[in-house]
């Protein structure tokens, strides 16, 4: 389903790194632009999931589901369902 | 008035026993971008704001509240049995020196909470832009909660009250539209 949507919910950039900065680069910084940022006035008729599924992931609206996890992590990004 | 439901609106379950985490949630708690200041600010900003969203601020506001029981609980869950060396090893010594394990309103570095992390400017624009920035604001504590945290069932209700700040933001910034919106405006060009 997300593929289909015009837009990533996840941006990431690469801060600059001097050879002078204590730390190891931490490389990709990852931000969130999650889907309430693109819509607008919600339109109409709209895919919804089903109530039990809905009171799960805490919207109705599949187009304003965002699974988040530590983009961090190895592994990560990954929806458990 | 309100009527209450003796039941949190999304199961909390914690699966480890990790008072430090309890720490960390205590910026959702008695933060300036937690669930207390985001109750409170929209509980009051209603009285002012103009009669087509004020449902939209009480409803948020209430939910805020179910929000606010959940942190409460989780906090409640990582710490009710740690012992007192426990929670100096979670950087909690202070917090144990003054209220043993019971919960207070401070955020993640033991500031407590004041009303000064919250708005009334009277004007509908202002006042909904703050409410937008607040739900985001929520969003990324969320986030950097759930880095921190390596304990899945927390992670789950974690990940769910952050889904409600993406809904919330929504429903604000659908707010601006309906407040700004000219369609019913007699226009001549």
């Amino acid at each position: 389903m997300k593929s289909q949507q015009p837009f990533t919910s996840a941006k990431s950039y690469v801060p600059p790194h001097s050879p002078f900065d204590p730390c190891p680069p931490i490389g990709r910084k990852y931000y969130s632009t999650p889907p309430n940022l693109y819509l607008g006035f919600q339109p109409s008729d709209l895919p919804q999931f089903s109530p039990a599924d809905a009171l799960r992931k805490g919207t109705l609206w599949k187009v304003f589901y965002d699974y988040y996890d530590n983009p961090y992590r190895k592994g990560a990004g990954k929806s458990r369902d | 008035m309100w009527t209450y439901e003796k039941k949190l609106q999304y199961p909390v379950k914690v699966s480890t026993c990790n008072p430090t985490l309890a720490k960390y949630l205590m910026e959702q708690y008695g933060g300036a971008d937690g669930e207390l200041a985001a109750a409170l600010r929209y509980m009051n900003q209603r009285y002012t704001i103009p009669g087509k969203v004020i449902g939209l601020l009480n409803d948020i506001a209430t939910e805020e509240f179910a929000h606010l029981e959940m942190i409460a609980t989780m906090i409640y869950k990582l710490t009710k049995d740690a012992t007192p060396q426990q929670l100096r090893d979670a950087g909690l010594a202070e917090h144990y020196v003054s209220h043993d394990s019971a919960l207070f309103y401070n955020n993640a570095a033991g500031v407590p909470f004041t009303a000064a992390y919250i708005q009334a400017k009277g004007d509908p624009i202002a006042d909904l832009y703050e409410d937008i920035a607040a739900e985001e604001k929520a969003r990324a504590t969320y986030q950097w909660i759930i880095d921190m945290s390596d304990d899945p069932d927390l992670n789950d209700s974690l990940r769910f009250l952050r889904e409600r700040e993406v809904v919330h933001s929504q429903r604000f910034r659908e707010a601006v539209e309906i407040l700004k919106d000219e369609r019913d405006q007699k226009k001549v060009f």
